[in-house]
């Protein structure tokens, strides 16, 4: 039977967790049903993570080098997906519900025309079909979906799927020639400007702390930053901080903002309005700190705490930072 | 400049969803639609576009079942010029690709330079639809955009990413899909409303691809284990870091 591709992603010189997540389920599935996993890594220089990706599960491992590749381009990486769906004639490809991965298989899925199932959370395969679960309405519902067409181009919700354990073996490297057309020239990167120092992507953190309009001003989230640097968290917001400009836009959390379901959510001065609940309560962990009782964020939170953020947060540092 | 925004009619925000007896889609009844947030400020930005450049139309475009046409009239009341329907009373169990062609089909004929998204709908949250459309229209693609700049047959814009953004080059015409933090929408105006009325409203029907997708369940997530009010203040603080070490096992 036809292989599973699995597109693999790099970010500061390493594999992204999440890619290893896919990696690892396409291993679990692959050995189910007896087929090669390969995994297809884009990019410059990234010849030498073929060894860790053979560990994390791949039978094979293509790359597709070269200074075109350096950073993600849509039109540039579908081209070399899709030579690699062209050689691997796959019976799935597994993408990450990054920003990059989405692009990719739906930009794919036209090529191939036929749709991707975005941001599954499980997949099954059973004679010959795959079928995934995703949620809809940022979470307010969970629908099953089966795909009716080959390949099943599938991704994968970054910190749903458990990566497993590494082991040695050998792994075959082959090298993917790309060439690429006029047409995939057409977006070309200028420049790339970071605006935030070291940060943690919200959809991947492990323990997410946030901050509402109980903040009450911007320069106010020094006390979520410290208790997030404590927990080595990343900072999340509610709209309505967003929207009063405290914090950047890709901060916020919920049914317009980013879906996360960190292992831990700590929500401050927020009030759990739906659409911040559709984004969060998927949490393993939700705690919540507010001065209101009634808000309905306490109805989610595992643990709750009535009081004022500015005396608890601090004090929740504090406790933290004492040596067990 | 000739702008296409592509809107789609969407459950609001605020619904509490039901899944309806069959057991595969949402509860139709009670629950009000709106326009797309992510479209709202797609059709922002193509008339901020419009009104910097002088001249030009922004055409709004939309598969959706009958009730559509007013969601249609609202972008025509904040501004739109023209609005396209494409009536397609089974939209909800479409697939992205058969939308995304049904798209492209009606807009290959149209003269365009621009086509603008929303970076997702907020119902099915795909984000498939305007990366299809690209390559279905075989031009550039770029998404998650917050800053637009028109120069000639090029478009300067911002691309977010982790931690920052990048700044693009984007050969026109492209598809662009529209991120939070691009633009604040406007609402419609009461001069609006009333022109709206008199704007070209045009349907159209197309034969839409087989099904690539099929879906066979709608279910509620788990649900949450009822909160529990740890204690008052900074009081509840050790008992807090206790549970998470103790019970939740995370520190
Ligand atoms: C189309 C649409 C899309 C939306 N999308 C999103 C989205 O993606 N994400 C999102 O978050 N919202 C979204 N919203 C907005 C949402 O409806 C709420 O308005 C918003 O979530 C409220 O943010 P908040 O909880 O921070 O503010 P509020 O609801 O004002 O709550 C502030 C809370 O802080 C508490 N508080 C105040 N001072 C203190 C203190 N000193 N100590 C402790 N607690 C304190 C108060 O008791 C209160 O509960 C959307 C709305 C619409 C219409
Ligand atoms: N039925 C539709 N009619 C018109 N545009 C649509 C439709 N569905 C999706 N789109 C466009 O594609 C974007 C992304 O949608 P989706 O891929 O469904 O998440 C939306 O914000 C719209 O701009």
């Amino acid at each position: 039977m036809q292989p599973i591709l699995v597109f693999i992603e790099t970010s500061d010189g390493q594999l992204r967790k999440t890619s290893l997540e896919a990696l690892s389920e396409a291993k679990r599935i692959g050995r189910n049903i007896n087929v090669e996993v390969i995994a297809l890594i884009i990019g410059d220089k990234i010849a030498s993570f073929a060894n860790e990706l053979s560990s994390y599960g791949a039978d094979k491992v293509l790359v597709a080098e070269g200074g075109d590749f350096k950073d993600y381009n849509t039109a540039k990486y579908t081209r070399a997906l899709l030579t690699a769906v062209n050689k691997t004639n796959p019976t799935a490809l597994f993408l990450s519900a990054t920003p990059s991965g989405k692009d990719l298989s739906a930009s794919i899925s036209a090529e191939l025309k036929l749709s991707a199932l975005q941001d599954c959370i499980s997949i099954s395969y059973e004679n010959g079909v795959f079928t995934v679960r995703r949620p809809v309405y940022a979470g307010k519902a969970i629908i099953t979906v089966r795909a009716l067409k080959t390949p099943a181009i599938i991704t994968l919700r970054p910190k749903v799927f458990a990566v497993g354990v590494p082991e040695n073996k050998n792994v075959s490297v082959g090298n993917l020639q790309v060439a690429l057309t006029a047409d995939d020239q057409r977006v070309g990167l200028k420049e790339t400007v970071v605006t935030a120092q070291k940060k943690v992507e919200l959809t991947e953190a492990d323990i997410i702390v946030s901050g509402g309009r109980g903040m009450k001003a911007g320069e106010n989230f020094k006390v979520i930053e410290e208790l997030a640097q404590v927990l080595n968290a990343a900072v999340g917001a509610s709209r309505a901080a967003v929207d009063s400009g405290w914090r950047p836009h890709t901060d916020q959390v919920g049914q317009t903002g980013k879906t996360v379901c960190p292992t831990l959510y700590i929500a401050c001065g927020i009030s759990g309005a739906i659409q911040h609940l559709a984004g969060m309560s998927s949490s393993k962990w939700i705690v919540a700190i507010n001065k209101d009782p009634e808000s309905p964020i306490f109805k989610v939170a595992n643990y709750g705490v009535v009081g004022d953020l500015f005396e608890v947060v601090p004090a929740l540092c504090q406790e933290l930072k004492k040596p067990c | 400049m000739n702008i296409i925004v592509c809107v789609k009619r969407v459950p609001s925000t605020e619904t509490t969803v039901r899944v309806a007896s069959d057991g595969k889609s949402l509860e139709q009844s009670g629950v009000e639609y709106i326009l797309s947030p992510f479209d709202e400020i797609a059709l922002e930005e193509g008339l901020r576009i419009k009104e910097r450049l002088g001249s030009g139309e922004v055409s709004v475009i939309s598969v959706g079942p009958p009730e559509t046409a007013t969601t249609l009239r609202t972008c025509l009341a904040i501004g739109a010029d023209k609005a396209i329907h494409i009536k397609d009373s089974d939209v909800y169990k479409r697939d992205p690709f058969s939308i995304a062609s049904a798209l492209a089909s009606v807009i290959k004929t149209l003269p365009y330079s621009l086509v603008l998204c929303g970076k997702q709908a907020v119902d099915d949250d795909n984000a498939q639809v305007p990366a299809m459309l690209a390559r279905l229209l075989n031009i550039p693609y770029v998404s998650v955009v917050t800053k637009v700049e028109i120069s000639g047959t090029k478009a300067m814009v911002n691309r977010e990413v982790s931690g920052g953004y990048e700044i693009l080059e984007v050969d026109l015409p492209a598809v662009l899909t529209a991120q939070k933090g691009l633009n604040e929408p406007r609402y419609p105006s009461l001069k609006g409303i009333m022109s709206a009325k008199k704007k070209p409203l045009e349907e159209k029907t197309v034969t839409f691809d087989e099904l690539s997708l099929e879906t066979i369940k709608m279910e509620y997530p788990p649900s949450r284990q009822a909160g529990r009010i740890v204690g008052k203040g900074v009081e509840a603080v050790p008992e807090l870091v206790k549970l998470l070490k103790e019970e939740a096992k995370i520190i």
